[in-house]
């Protein structure tokens, strides 16, 4: 039997717990409810999202999933370089102490920080106490776009680390020792041998970091009190109050291939040998 | 190791699929209500002096709730005014047997025949609350007795404003003394604009954690609902809540059973012990939100009852409204919202 | 250099750990709020007389521990599958995966809901189950397949030239390659069916809330504390468990 087979189930699989709820997100994208309840097909809502409002909405969390991203790599890489390191002892044990943060609630989490970071919070007060600032004085971290970049980081970091971890725990060695007596030094084997070795790894850091960031509400709600509205908490808002399934089915079809056209855009030296869009 | 993941897994399995069953089916009865909105050990008392066994689920919001419903049976469901409207012009609630809740007797009269069942044929009160302003009387001086003081300047950088779109946008209606349900468009757009000139001067638009912000002194005032002010007023003396003079916005939470209701019986019987007046007392006291039995009125601490933010003078309340979401209304209070939040 | 690099690791634990320690200390604090009073005991006291959230945490549990293993070993299979198609197929049925992963929770949500009921599956663990491992098993793909192209298909063949089946092969050769993969994949499904609200709050059924659902609802409110107390206990299991085995593993490899 050969091993494309296996893939069947999962393709059965996809087609009724994917594909099913796509068509109905994409059904409803594109209807608007009619005075006597029927569906009508129109674009009234493709139209109505392509205004400087909702694009501006799309545009700013397009901009800060992308920021959180490139520092989720700034951070994680390194990170995951040395995690795989040889003489590293006890991987195993770091691997999950990088996880088990992430098993506690994200909102208990997120609370968490405003306890820290708030303008009456731990690191203001802490501050004050040593005389850094006045007793009236603090410094204002939460609210802002910087806030919710911050809190996409925290939450997102682990989703970055682990699959560039996962790749190059089990690089062959051979290859970069090869170099290394080749008279390759470090920063060349590293340029040449490990990064591109671990571009996989980072791809699919990407696509996990890049993409519930840009669909997060509930980071941007807490850590900015509602100031930065993404397309998340505009989409949320579209199915809670507004009961506009529509509306907010278009928002999300918008998304989803706005997200899909970004992917493909995004540099990939891989791409063309692994075939795929994203991976 | 890998029996014991196999051990794991079938016990696992085993649990999954005997739990929850074996009770007969006319003695249970399924209750959806807002979350920590009911007194504590109340379901158990119940459970125990009726025989019923009570399947308790709780939602974030009414609009989470209407979702839910239309693909899940439940008996008995506590929703809000406007929630209750639509559920009863779509038919999705039955008429009640007021012979078996001879506990609606105590109701409240200012609360029966409401707009949303003005026969009241549907709906049975369960508690009620209003917005208002909980701020700390050590930071914010005068005296607070209308919404102006959310727009001073004074306090820039220490106001919090509700993360709920009818209910803000509502108070700023009030404050220019328009209805809370207009539709008129000069109206809103005037009241957008106030809003978008608070921007500068308010922290942040939240609903859970204004009553931890204005307790810990990183806000001095906010809008809040009466519940969550009363909660915030017991953990700290300094604060206090106070309903603008032109009044507010009210709403009534009410009980109704859902068309397809599996245990009508049971359900009359949970709402008529809900109007137990002891019972009516306790999930008030431990709420903090408006009781609407009278007879439970009596039996709350005078420190309670006598609060005049948590029970305000009947003419306030006549000058109150509640908030109504025919036709497309929510809508449009919604893209007015994301205007003023989602645009910069 | 090695002390450098140890040091810089220490800080990302100590960025991802800070909020938690916040949390523990927190569930120590008498008041409700988040403004410390006194030091108490009493969250963790009513942490165990609180029915709905011991029940909730059971089926936290339960459930992310049945969707995580199934997602884990449906995902590496089916990984296993997609890696040998063609390549117009596999772009094909990667973008599909990456459906799930790209639709708003509260979509996928509602849609899974509609679904269920449409099959007429009474909503409950089972349906809860299912939905999670709709969104786990893409997570679960998309940290193996990684490992797969970096896997050496030659050794696969050597093992089917040495006259193993495909499946044996498969199950000999490829998984001990691609394992670290599966296991990130299995942690992050974990972690994922661990953390969700919204799609679970909408496939759920009457009475059954997990941990993150009853969260979610509270927060209009205030979450209690009690909460707070769990999440610091369960923490605390963890750790504990993480060094136990740790030790034992330690021992295991000095005595060989």
């Amino acid at each position: 039997m050969n091993r494309r087979w296996y893939s069947a189930p999962y393709l059965v699989w996809s087609l009724i717990f994917i594909v099913v709820p796509m068509l109905m997100v994409a059904f409803y994208g594109l209807t608007v409810v009619g005075e006597d309840g029927s569906f009508i097909f129109s674009l009234e809502n493709i139209k109505r999202f392509f205004t400087p409002l909702y694009l501006g909405v799309l545009g700013r969390s397009a901009l800060y999933a992308a920021i959180s991203t490139v520092i989720c790599i700034i951070l994680g890489y390194p990170a995951a370089l040395i995690l795989s390191s040889k003489d590293l002892k006890h991987k195993s044990v770091m691997m999950f102490l990088i996880v088990i943060p992430m098993w506690m609630n994200l909102l208990l989490r997120t609370y968490s920080w405003l306890s820290l970071l708030e303008n009456e919070g731990l690191i203001n007060q802490f501050l004050r106490f040593i005389g850094i600032l006045g007793s009236e004085e603090y410094i204002q971290f939460l609210y802002g776009e910087g806030a919710v970049i911050f809190g996409m980081v925290y939450n997102f970091l682990p989703f970055m680390i682990l699959p560039i971890y996962s790749v190059m725990s089990k690089m062959d060695y051979s290859i970069i020792n090869a170099a290394e007596d080749l008279g390759a030094n470090k920063f060349n084997v590293f340029r040449k041998v490990i990064f591109p070795l671990s571009i996989p790894g980072i791809s699919s850091g990407i696509t996990m970091v890049f993409i519930p960031a840009i669909t997060t509400f509930a980071i941007s709600s807490i850590l900015s009190g509602n100031n930065v509205n993404l397309l998340g908490n505009v989409i949320e808002k579209q199915f809670g109050i507004g009961g506009d399934w529509n509306f907010g089915s278009t928002m999300s079809l918008v998304l989803m291939i706005f997200i899909l056209i970004s992917m493909f855009v995004m540099p990939d030296s891989e791409k063309e040998s692994q075939g795929g869009l994203i991976i | 190791m890998k029996k014991i993941v196999s051990l794991l897994l079938a016990v696992l399995l085993c649990s999954l699929m005997f739990s929850g069953c074996g009770t007969d089916p006319s003695k249970v009865i399924r209750v959806y209500n807002a979350s920590e909105y009911i007194g504590e050990g109340v379901i158990e008392q119940f459970e125990k002096e009726t025989g019923y066994k009570v399947i308790y689920s709780e939602f974030a919001s009414n609009e989470d709730m209407y979702t839910k419903i239309k693909t899940t049976s439940y008996d008995v469901l506590i929703p809000s005014d406007y929630m209750i409207d639509k559920l009863v012009r779509e038919e999705l609630v039955q008429p009640l047997d007021f012979n078996n809740i001879p506990n609606y007797q105590f109701v409240n009269e200012t609360f029966k025949s409401p707009y949303y069942d003005p026969d009241n044929k549907y709906s049975v009160p369960y508690m009620w609350s209003t917005v208002g302003i909980l701020y700390d009387s050590t930071k914010v001086k005068e005296e607070v007795t209308d919404m102006s003081v959310m727009w001073n300047k004074d306090y820039s950088g220490k106001i919090f404003m509700l993360d709920s779109v009818r209910d803000s946008i509502g108070m700023t209606l009030k404050k220019l003394g328009y209805s809370v349900n207009t539709t008129n468009d000069d109206e809103l757009n005037e009241a957008k604009k106030e809003l978008l000139t608070q921007r500068e001067l308010i922290l942040g638009y939240v609903t859970d954690e204004v009553k931890d912000k204005i307790i810990s002194g990183e806000g001095s005032l906010g809008l809040v609902y009466s519940g969550e002010a009363g909660k915030a007023m017991a953990e700290k003396d300094t604060l206090k809540y106070a309903i603008p003079e032109n009044g507010t916005i009210y709403c009534v939470d009410a009980m109704v059973i859902p068309a397809n209701s599996q245990n009508k019986t049971g359900a009359e019987a949970f709402i008529n012990y809900m109007h137990k007046p002891e019972i009516a007392a306790q999930n008030a006291l431990e709420t903090f939100y408006g009781i609407t039995n009278v007879r439970g009125l009596e039996l709350l601490p005078d420190a309670i009852k006598n609060n005049k933010g948590l029970y305000p003078d009947a003419t306030i309340l006549e000058k109150s409204e509640m908030l109504k979401s025919e036709g497309n209304i929510n809508q449009k209070y919604l893209e007015i919202w994301n205007q003023i939040t989602a645009a910069n | 250099m090695k002390k450098l690099q140890k040091l810089y690791l220490y800080l990302i634990l100590v960025f991802l750990y800070a909020p938690i320690i916040i949390m523990i200390i927190y569930s120590f604090n008498e008041s409700k709020y988040r403004v410390w009073t006194k030091f108490s005991f009493k969250w963790y006291i009513e942490l165990f007389q609180d029915g709905q959230i011991m029940s909730a945490l059971s089926n936290t549990l339960l459930v992310a521990v049945i969707a995580s293993v199934l997602s884990t070993i449906f995902g590496t299979i089916a990984a296993i599958g997609i890696n040998s198609l063609k390549k117009w197929r596999k772009s094909a049925v990667m973008n599909i995966t990456m459906l799930p992963v790209l639709n708003p929770d509260i979509v996928t949500g509602i849609a899974l809901m509609l679904l269920f009921f449409m099959a007429k599956l009474p909503t409950g663990r089972l349906t809860l189950i299912l939905a999670h491992m709709s969104f786990c098993i893409p997570y679960v793909i998309l940290s193996v397949l990684p490992k797969l192209k970096q896997a050496d298909n030659r050794t696969y063949e050597a093992a089917l030239d040495l006259g193993a089946t495909p499946a044996l092969a498969t199950w000999k050769v490829t998984l001990p390659e691609i394992m670290p993969g599966v296991i990130t994949g299995f942690l992050m499904a974990f972690t994922l069916s661990i953390d969700d609200f919204i799609i679970s709050y909408f496939t759920t059924g009457p009475g059954v809330e997990n941990l993150s659902i009853l969260i979610y609802n509270a927060a209009k409110k205030g979450v209690s504390p009690s909460i707070n107390a769990l999440s610091a206990l369960l923490f605390a299991v963890i750790m504990l468990l993480l060094i136990v085995i740790n030790v034992r593993t330690h021992r295991a490899s000095e005595k060989a």
